[in-house]
């Protein structure tokens, strides 16, 4: 997300503390955080992307878990504490990676199926049958996409030589990546507890999103065996106690995605709150309250955390394939600019995009269009255009890429934005934000801890053995560090927007057949 | 005025003339456009050749303009990577002094905000980025001042204005505050810019050791001094983010 340092953070307060283990795509982490949610200390070690087709990612579990104590055992060292001064560990991870272990042994059976794989695409057509890719998104929210993990889990049930049977028998776990991370937290072979919480649960396209239960005709028709299947839980409990290593005694109380762990950490507790995090793409939650809310414009309708024993929150998820990656394209690709933080630069030269609009479809449109047949456009070119007119409209398509999102969430849920927080590295970018403010007609603001999904997890943990009282000591903690307002006047945003939406039309219907 | 170097001309001249695209040229070429003994031209080259402005290429023998030229004209630091490299630590300097934190670049005749951070307390305030302060009178200024010889004459050319009855406007006190600046390595601003205002700043060096831009936290004068001093643990903080800036920029461009 962040270029955050390496070494522990210069001053901190007096414990207690809680540890988070941010298990993510690229490296696992350990924050340590103090009582006002500031970083005390920070490892992170990166594991082994594992490619062996085109379109198939993985990863070797054991490595990651390895990799977890490490980090974890070097942070608390970092931090210089003990456990003893440890209240809680909390969990954030990678969406949707699906693993599959042996209960008895503790040994995975294969590497986990990392979310980016596409090795399910035809699987997930198939299921789709006649009905197509909403097939279950009544009850799950979810598009028929090969993200998600239950297909993942379909896939080494049926091609893993035995598994199948072993399944049946009661022999094999499944489980997301928090799954993992808490049954060897918790003992593995020797007790550990098999858990997910509603957010990771929510992902799998198992889940009954109003149970909040496995859904069994799913199940069937995915020819899951529920033998395999985790308990699902809260985001904010006790699953168990860590059973030796560093953590040692200290309870694990809590488990959320990535992005819902953001968007705790961001304090959006109430209705109508959402955060975006800006990195390689951009990840946009809106908390819809206790319902949730069908989405007719393309977005993911999901858990956002439930605390305990109170009623669940959801939330709209809206994503971006291509922001901070379309500056990297920009810097490696078109050697417009030799970092990325010098698109600000060369965008600053101009007073706006001379005409030209950037729309960086480069797999097809997402959310709310969902076009695969699309492909990227550079828009309205004259001979006026410059390299920095483009640079602005590589911002600008961030930008205006965040209001379509935000304007498909206002659609399903009648909720408008009334302020959006933002995390992740572009918002080091003061042209982009305010941009983002000036495109969505909304104050944007940037939280003072740049690490929210680290935060989310010790929050939900934090909470859960009674470290922070209420929600609302959480929101004390968080300090606005800046705050960008619309300058933009009505007319100018309303014409800028008809031309990004004309531009996005010529995308479309580029590729003749999709096959 | 003394007679100029034959040999740095000729130098120049080859490297104006392997100038202006990606031109390639081999050692006769150059030679006789610029009517030089082939022998003459080839210690030259080979010179350059050491110092990096001019590289071989392996296959044709040919020379072209090496990398190092290029760095020559972009050694300037980006001061948009400048705020991406200072961001996790402008944040935590606010959240452990307490006020707000700029982080400022000379431009022009003066220093330029390139990012702020708010005082944590909640209260409404404006993003200062792009606003324009005084050299001669802020922390951020005076350390700019101090440790960039450019900034030096911008401060001292300048008509020093008077903002409160505290601002030095003297030259010779001025410079022994830029001298007081350096031995320390920091200063303060203590009303010297706005009434009841007092501000610390560090300076910022990049992986050269070249100053190229600075660090202060602003507050109110009766939080950030005691007794019309600065207190201390608010410089330790300040110079401790400066230093983990400079560190940061040290570790490479990305």
């Amino acid at each position: 997300m962040t270029d955050a340092p390496h070494t522990g953070a210069a001053s901190h307060g007096h414990g207690p503390f809680i540890a988070a283990i941010d298990q993510g795509t690229t490296s696992s982490r350990c924050i340590v955080f103090d009582k006002d949610g500031r970083i005390v200390s920070v490892d992170q070690k990166e594991h082994e992307q594992i490619l062996p087709k085109p379109g198939w990612v993985e990863h070797n579990a054991n490595e990651i878990w390895t990799n977890v104590q490490e980090v974890v055992a070097s942070a608390i060292e970092k931090a210089g504490i003990t456990s003893a001064d440890v209240k809680a560990i909390g969990i954030t991870n990678q969406r949707e990676t699906t693993l599959l272990w042996d209960k008895n042994t503790g040994e995975p059976v294969h590497n986990a199926i990392v979310w980016q794989d596409t090795r399910t695409d035809a699987l997930c057509r198939e299921l789709g049958r006649n009905v197509g890719q909403d097939r279950f998104r009544r009850e799950t929210g979810l598009p028929l996409a090969s993200y998600f993990a239950g297909p993942k889990a379909r896939w080494l049930l049926d091609n893993v030589e035995g598994l199948r049977e072993r399944a049946e028998r009661g022999e094999i776990l499944f489980g997301t990546m928090d799954s993992w991370v808490i049954w060897n937290l918790t003992g593995g072979v020797d007790g550990g507890v098999h858990v997910t919480d509603v957010t990771n649960a929510s992902r799998t396209m198992l889940m009954n999103l109003h149970t909040m239960a496995w859904d069994k005709k799913i199940l069937a028709s995915m020819h899951v065996p529920a033998a395999i299947l985790p308990e699902i839980r809260s985001s904010a409990e006790v699953y168990g106690i860590a059973k030796g290593g560093v953590l040692d005694g200290i309870p694990v109380a809590s488990a959320l995605g990535d992005q819902q762990a953001a968007l705790f950490g961001q304090t959006c507790f109430a209705k109508g709150e959402a955060k975006s995090t800006y990195g390689t793409g951009t990840f946009m939650l809106i908390n819809t309250g206790h319902t949730p809310v069908n989405s007719y414009n393309g977005l993911l309708t999901t858990v956002g955390y439930r605390i305990g024993e109170e009623r669940a929150v959801y939330a709209l998820e809206g994503s971006i394939a291509v922001t901070g990656s379309l500056v990297q394209w920009m810097r490696d690709q078109m050697g417009l600019i030799s970092s990325a933080p010098e698109i600000e630069t060369l965008a600053l030269t101009v007073e706006d995009n001379g005409g030209a609009y950037v729309v960086p479809a480069f797999s097809g449109l997402f959310a709310p269009y969902w076009r695969p047949d699309a492909r990227g456009v550079i828009a309205g070119l004259t001979r006026y255009v410059t390299k920095a007119h483009i640079a602005r409209a590589v911002l600008e398509a961030t930008a205006w890429q965040t209001r379509e999102i935000s304007d498909a969430m206002t659609k399903d849920s009648g909720v408008e934005l009334t302020t959006l927080k933002v995390d992740g590295g572009m918002t080091s970018n003061n042209l982009l934000m305010q941009t983002l403010s000036d495109f969505l007609d909304a104050p944007v603001v940037r939280p003072m801890v740049a690490e929210t999904t680290c935060l989310g997890a010790a929050y939900a943990a934090g909470l859960a053995v009674g470290f922070w009282p209420d929600t609302d000591a959480l929101r004390a903690n968080w300090r606005r560090a800046a705050e960008w307002t619309p300058r933009m006047d009505a007319d100018k945003r309303e014409r800028e927007y008809k031309s990004w939406l004309k531009a996005v039309q010529r995308t479309m219907g580029w590729l003749e057949e999709e096959d | 005025m003394a007679k100029s170097i034959q040999s740095l001309e000729r130098a120049a001249a080859m490297l104006r003339l392997l100038a202006g695209g990606e031109r390639r040229l081999g050692l006769s070429d150059i030679a006789s456009t610029l009517d030089l003994a082939k022998g003459t031209a080839h210690g030259i080259l080979r010179t350059l050749q050491a110092e990096g402005f001019v590289e071989q290429d392996p296959a044709s023998g040919r020379y072209q303009l090496g990398a190092e030229l290029l760095r020559l004209g972009n050694s300037y630091l980006d001061v948009h990577e400048l705020r991406a490299r200072a961001l996790v630590w402008a944040d935590d300097l606010a959240r452990s002094s307490g006020e707000s934190v700029h982080l400022g670049v000379l431009h022009q005749h003066g220093v330029l905000i390139v990012h702020h951070v708010f005082r944590p307390d909640d209260s409404r305030q404006v993003l200062e980025v792009g606003a324009m302060q005084p050299l001669h009178s802020t922390a951020l200024g005076k350390v700019l001042a101090a440790f960039d010889p450019v900034a030096h004459s911008e401060a001292v050319e300048a008509v020093r204005e008077s903002f409160t009855p505290r601002t030095v406007t003297d030259l010779a006190e001025f410079e022994s505050v830029l001298d007081h600046t350096r031995a320390r390595g920091w200063a303060a601003d203590v009303e010297e810019t706005w009434e009841g205002v007092a501000a610390v700043a560090a300076p910022i060096h990049d992986r050269r050791r070249m100053p190229v831009g600075a660090v202060a936290i602003t507050g109110a004068v009766e939080r950030v001094c005691s007794d019309q001093e600065v207190r201390s643990e608010l410089v330790a903080a300040v110079r401790q983010c400066a230093r983990a800036v400079s560190r940061d920029l040290g570790a490479g461009r990305f």
